[in-house]
């Protein structure tokens, strides 16, 4: 399986992903699903300043990633799939199933949400999300950085 | 003679607050320097952080990392603003630099600290 990682940060591209977790699991390419930012191109390109040369970064909208999908799996490179919210990975396991794990990485603090982990916040809302998400075959777990412990989803409720 | 600009040092966890403490003990002067940390911040965060910290000045914004939430932020606070240059890489040498040629206009302060900075860039 060549996509290693589908995460959902709110930061999207950033250290932890591209560093934190790039280097370690020898990540070749990020795709990042976000239909703002595909749509944009001041977004895509300020996203391409952040990503070192040795990695490719995709960018799609949901429908175009769910097409692209079988192809990015197909890949001999390892990848990860980046979605800035828990709506757009749920749509993306609909759409372009069996998504197997789902990693929860950074999702800060709004009105509406509450803490459940120092770099988790969550509305009733979106842990409904998530629960369907695993309802859908997804494994759920928080976890920032892979030398941390992944924290199952139940404990996020 | 132009307005000075604001040197806003942007930087995971407490760097930015050590960087311009270290720039004031040095050199004795960071009265211009603000620090932003991006320690429990989402993206939106961030951005106004450093929104608040710009105001409505000419700045520099020097941010740690051409990567994440610091920089992205940054950028998106210069996007339309003529009088806002981003700079990554921050190191001390550019900043002690900064403080005393904070008259320039934002576009040739951020060229000259991106050279002081690549200056101190070197091999032993």
């Amino acid at each position: 399986m060549s996509i290693v990682l589908y995460r959902i940060d709110d930061r999207l591209v950033h250290g932890q992903v591209v560093v934190g977790w790039g280097k370690p699991l020898n990540v070749r390419f990020i795709v990042l699903v976000d239909d703002t930012v595909a749509a944009s191109e001041w977004e895509r390109e300020l996203y391409r300043m952040g990503v070192p040369a040795e990695i490719d970064l995709y960018f799609a909208g949901v429908s175009e990633a769910a097409r692209q999908l079988p192809g990015w799996r197909a890949e001999r490179r390892n990848g990860i799939v980046l979605t800035g919210d828990i709506a757009t990975m749920l749509a993306l396991a609909d759409a372009a199933p069996p998504i197997e794990r789902v990693n929860l990485g950074g999702i800060h603090h709004r009105p509406g949400r509450s803490q459940r982990l120092p770099y988790v916040y969550l509305s009733d809302e979106e842990l409904q999300l998530l629960e369907a998400l695993a309802k859908r075959g997804a494994e759920v777990t928080a976890q920032d950085l892979p030398n941390m412990a992944p924290v199952a989803l139940e404990l996020l409720r | 003679m132009s307005e000075t600009a604001r040197g806003v040092v942007i930087a995971h966890g407490g760097l930015a607050s050590a960087l311009v403490a270290e720039v004031a003990r040095i050199g004795g002067e960071a009265a211009n320097l603000v620090p932003v940390s991006n320690n429990e911040c989402g993206p939106e965060d961030i951005e106004r952080r450093i929104a608040d910290a710009v105001g409505d000045r000419p700045a520099v914004l020097f941010v740690d990392m051409p990567c994440g939430s610091c920089f992205f932020g940054a950028m998106r606070v210069a996007k339309g603003r003529s009088d806002v240059r981003v700079v990554t890489g921050v190191n001390l040498p550019m900043l002690l630099d900064f403080v005393h040629h904070s008259s320039l206009p934002p576009a040739d302060g951020a060229a000259r600290a991106v050279g002081k900075g690549s200056e101190a860039i070197r091999q032993g």
